[in-house]
């Protein structure tokens, strides 16, 4: 199924005047304006983030100016694939909030390299936030999705699930340190649980429900 | 009974997800209409399904939100 769409709306005058800019003769002075302003968007973003301190002082700053940067770059070389269906400044936005979240998990990744010990799988309760409330019933819930991931799970689904489920790694840093994309980890993570779901419910561990 | 809800839930999958790329691809649209009170869900519902499960993407939608935000109070 496809994402839908909202069709072309008439431009704003502030986009009209963006779109003109940037194709007319003062296209450089322009070009300075995009990345002023894509610069405070990604420095408010890496504040937003990071709010366990990840990052601390002129990595920030650093990290601003790559994120602003690339993000100028993509933009001007592809400004023919605005549709109009946004305001400029919207469309201008997600390239920096994205650059941002690339930059964040390839950091996350560079200062988290250290060899993976065993899986600890006691963590997953931690990791989706509840547990049920008697130890027992937890300690059988957990062993099921271990051996399901175990069994079920093809052996790179098996590390994905584990490194972000149970390790807690984000899926971005984890996308910088396989060189792969976002949508690619998402969709074996999305088969992932497709697979461990059958077979809990299988083993009459959860139940059998429609999907919406 | 089901007697881990949180785990159930995150098992669970939306046929109608549309994935990343696409989502990606019209996350400015869709932020645009949720700042001015449209429900995007209407006419993107793939990509509501998508980002009821990833985290990343609606962590990159609400900094669009927030950039819009912080725009239009002229901050």
């Amino acid at each position: 199924m496809g994402a839908g769409s909202a069709g072309s709306r008439s431009l704003d005058p502030e986009t009209a005047e963006w779109l003109a800019s940037l194709r007319g003769v003062r296209r450089d002075e322009a070009i300075g304006q995009l990345h002023d302003v894509l610069l405070r968007v990604a420095r408010s973003e890496i504040r937003r983030r990071n709010t366990g301190g990840q990052i601390t002082g002129p990595e920030v700053d650093d990290l601003a100016h790559q994120a602003a940067a690339d993000a100028v770059l993509l933009i001007t070389n592809r400004i023919d694939e605005f549709r109009g269906e946004s305001r400029f400044t919207t469309w201008a936005y997600k390239f920096v909030v994205f650059e941002v979240s690339t930059k964040l998990g390839r950091h996350f990744w560079n200062r988290n390299r250290a060899p993976r010990a065993a899986v600890d799988w006691d963590l997953l309760p931690d990791r989706l936030g509840t547990r049920p409330a008697d130890a027992a019933e937890l300690q059988d819930l957990i062993a099921a999705v271990r051996a399901a991931a175990e069994t079920c799970l093809t052996q790179r689904q098996r590390e994905v699930f584990t490194a972000i489920v149970v390790e807690g790694v984000p899926l971005d840093a984890l996308v910088s340190s396989m060189g792969t994309t976002r949508t690619a980890i998402y969709k074996v993570m999305f088969d992932a649980r497709q697979k461990l779901r059958k077979e809990l419910v299988h083993g009459g561990y959860i139940e059998a429900v429609e999907t919406p | 009974m089901t007697k881990w809800p949180e785990l159930e839930r995150f098992l669970q999958t939306d046929p109608k997800d549309v994935g990343c790329d696409e989502a990606m691809a019209v996350l400015h649209v869709y932020a645009d209409m949720m700042a001015v009170g449209e429900d995007p869900e209407l006419v993107y519902p793939g990509v509501s399904a998508h980002l009821r499960a990833c985290g990343p993407c609606v962590e990159d939608l609400h900094g669009l939100l927030e950039a819009i935000r912080a725009t239009s109070e002229g901050d």
